[in-house]
């Protein structure tokens, strides 16, 4: 199936674009669906466990991904 | 209660009387505005990013929260994004409430959650040309005072 990534502000800057779409197996979770991720970021940028956010909720890493959801992953926040 | 993530400069005085009714007695108004300092570095603007639609859903959640916690629906608050000068107004939080007490820890809630769960970005551009994302949960090397 196929997941969308969205990426922010350091994020898209190391992936050098705010967004990728990735095939992962069906049943995946936020969790596999980091390791994929992983193994795309060479200069290692990623904490080991970012803020997620799935459809534009605050999501853990078991959670089951459905083909089509949204997946942002989140640096570190800094409004105000 | 009303929450936007905005482009165009903030306005403080007309969410202040967008919270005004009768039966409020206290108003507290929080400005958060662009400093020329961060960490001892000389800064010369803030480029703030968002994930918008997130943004906008999660602020609500924090002031809906604030409003069901502290007894009041008197609360705006708006964020800006885009690239902000020193002594721009970044963030504006209007509450008003019959009591002060409440009124003040609404708006400490609001801004506190804001900064720990609304997923905005900024980048500071130094006076000597460099520019970084803000990361506050970063260890920080603290210089002796």
């Amino acid at each position: 199936m196929t997941i969308t990534a969205l990426l922010f502000a350091s994020y898209a800057e190391a992936f050098g674009c705010d967004r990728l779409e990735l095939e992962v197996p069906d049943g995946s979770t936020v969790g596999d669906f980091l390791q994929r991720l992983r193994g795309m970021d060479r200069d290692g940028r990623l904490p080991p466990a970012p803020l997620i956010a799935v459809n534009e909720r605050y999501a853990r890493q078991d959670r089951v991904l459905r083909a089509g959801d949204e997946v942002a992953v989140i640096p570190a926040v800094a409004g105000g | 209660m009303r929450v936007a993530i905005v482009r165009s400069p903030l306005d403080p005085s007309a969410l202040l009387a967008e919270v005004a009714a009768s039966a409020n007695g206290a108003s507290v108004l929080f400005v958060g505005t662009v400093r020329d300092t961060n960490e001892g570095r000389a800064v010369e603007g803030i480029e703030y990013t968002a994930y918008e639609s997130m943004a906008a859903r999660e602020l609500e959640a924090i002031v809906s929260e604030a409003a069901s916690r502290f007894e009041t629906d008197d609360i705006v608050a708006e964020h800006r994004v885009g690239a902000l000068a020193i002594g721009d107004a970044s963030v504006v939080i209007a509450v008003a409430h019959p009591h002060r007490a409440q009124a003040y820890d609404a708006s400490r809630y609001v801004i506190e959650e804001l900064k720990r769960r609304v997923p905005i970005w900024k980048r500071e551009a130094y006076v000597d040309g460099t520019r970084e994302w803000v990361d506050p949960t970063a260890t920080r090397t603290e210089v002796a005072s």
